[in-house]
């Protein structure tokens, strides 16, 4: 299992949870694993070339990752993070 | 004067919706509803008078669309929102970063919506907006063809004013800033620039096929052989089949011009259209001129104007109106109304002479409509 930690933006798809666990063996398969869970958060966050959206991070045992082909392994904790942005 | 009334308003913090009396002297506020995504459009669906769309993003999240089939009261989102096609392996292919525009299709199709995009895309939804595909015939065909006139102004281009002839399903309009008007005869499947006579004075060539910046493309319900547009070079009367647009905003007060984002068109009189002039000189400061804001109406095609403040400042107001924000309501005679982009909300009874505040210190406005 992989611990994901979730951004606020991101709350009203997992009913406010701040931590959901999920697994894949890949950035891009966990993605989809949460979005089957919680269908449409995927999209929010990955635009439809695959490419992370320009104000989000994702961070794997606290070292940041540029690419959805990341390799993820049981014990892992990804952060998403919403970049601080905007007026 | 008509029954009560709704009005829809998005903004870029949130929707707003207001429920007006028949006298619309009293509203009710029901929001915010999303605060916080910047909502560019909030449209209802006048084929059922209880469906609401809403093209929504966040700072950080990608853009979607939500849903209401209860006037508002609960919300979903649409199960797979307008996107492009994933691009083969080694092309560069294209993300929405906005949906700008949601408009119903024709009465005889319910559930039937399309939907313009920043960057220029046009998408389909059969479904109520649940899920949209792509309308490749604009997508894949016209879009990589007129690609090289198509510009990014300030805020993005986009495919707006997505017009449904009311005869002919098949029938569509649309505008894109900046790029041109379109029409297609056939659903979409193909299309033909309509820009013949409008200025495009910002080009080297002012006699381009397209490229040209429409904000606004109204076309009547109840004459629909009759467009009306207002663009950044102007306003201007198309008359079908003719193919020449007629410049109508010469007829406006010179120190005035007739430059601005919205048009909105009277719901029976095919005559009479108001719209909001703004600042187009030099910098291009998008206020309102001389910091005194009104709307202009003509009840006799564009050959005459009138001015219309009764009610608005008279002095030192420096907003405009964006060209969703500005809609007419269906009483005899019409109501109309305007969101600010300083946030707030005015309706002007009897054709526009008189009007007043209903709301203020809302986030900028996106836009205005009725439900």
């Amino acid at each position: 299992m992989i611990r994901v930690l979730i951004p606020s933006p991101l709350f009203s798809y997992t009913g406010a949870q701040r931590q959901v666990e999920a697994e894949g063996e890949s950035l891009a398969a966990l993605l989809q694993a949460l979005d089957t869970r919680y269908p449409g958060l995927r999209h929010r966050i990955v635009d439809e070339q695959d490419r992370i959206r320009k104000h989000i991070r994702f961070f794997v045992n606290g070292e940041m990752a540029e690419r959805l082909d990341r390799v993820l392994v049981a014990g892992d904790e990804v952060m998403i993070v919403a970049a601080l942005s905007g007026g | 004067m008509a029954a009560s009334v709704t009005l829809l308003v998005g903004t870029r913090k949130g929707a707003f919706i207001y429920r007006g009396d028949a006298a619309r002297k009293t509203w009710q506020l029901d929001g915010p509803h999303f605060l916080g995504n910047i909502v560019n459009h909030l449209v209802a669906d006048p084929r059922d008078v209880r469906t609401l769309l809403m093209a929504a993003k966040t700072g950080h999240l990608g853009p979607t669309v939500f849903r209401s089939h209860d006037v508002g009261k609960t919300w979903a989102e649409a199960k797979q929102p307008p996107m492009f096609r994933k691009a083969a392996e080694g092309e560069d292919g294209r993300s929405v970063e906005s949906v700008f525009w949601l408009s119903p299709a024709h009465a005889s199709e319910p559930g039937v919506w399309y939907a313009g995009t920043s960057p220029p895309g046009l998408f389909r939804s059969a479904d109520g907006g649940v899920t949209w595909t792509e309308v490749a015939g604009f997508n894949d065909v016209l879009y990589p063809q007129i690609k090289p006139a198509i510009f990014p102004g300030p805020d993005g281009a986009q495919v707006h004013s997505i017009c449904v002839d009311p005869t002919d399903a098949r029938h569509l309009y649309i505008g894109i800033s900046i790029g041109g008007v379109f029409e297609s005869l056939d659903g979409g499947q193909s299309w033909s620039a309509l820009n013949k006579g409008v200025a495009a004075d910002f080009l080297p060539d002012p006699n381009l096929e397209y490229g040209h910046d429409p904000h606004t493309l109204a076309l009547h319900p109840r004459n629909p052989l009759r467009l009306y547009q207002q663009n950044h070079c102007g306003i201007y009367r198309l008359d079908r089949p003719a193919m020449q647009w007629q410049r109508i905003g010469m007829n406006m007060p010179r120190e005035i011009g007739d430059i601005g984002f919205p048009i909105v068109l009277h719901p029976r009189d095919p005559d009479c259209a108001w719209v909001f002039p703004m600042d187009g000189t030099e910098v291009w400061p998008r206020t309102s001129p001389d910091g005194r804001p009104a709307v202009f109406r003509t009840r006799d095609g564009g050959a005459s104007w009138q001015r219309l403040d009764n009610g608005l400042p008279q002095q030192h107001a420096w907003w405009t109106v964006k060209r969703q924000a500005m809609c007419a309501d269906g009483a005899d005679p019409p109501v109309l109304y305007f969101g600010t982009t300083s946030g707030e909300i005015w309706a002007g009874v009897n054709d526009g002479e008189s009007w007043s505040r209903i709301a203020e210190h809302l986030p900028h406005i996106y836009s205005v409509g009725v439900a």
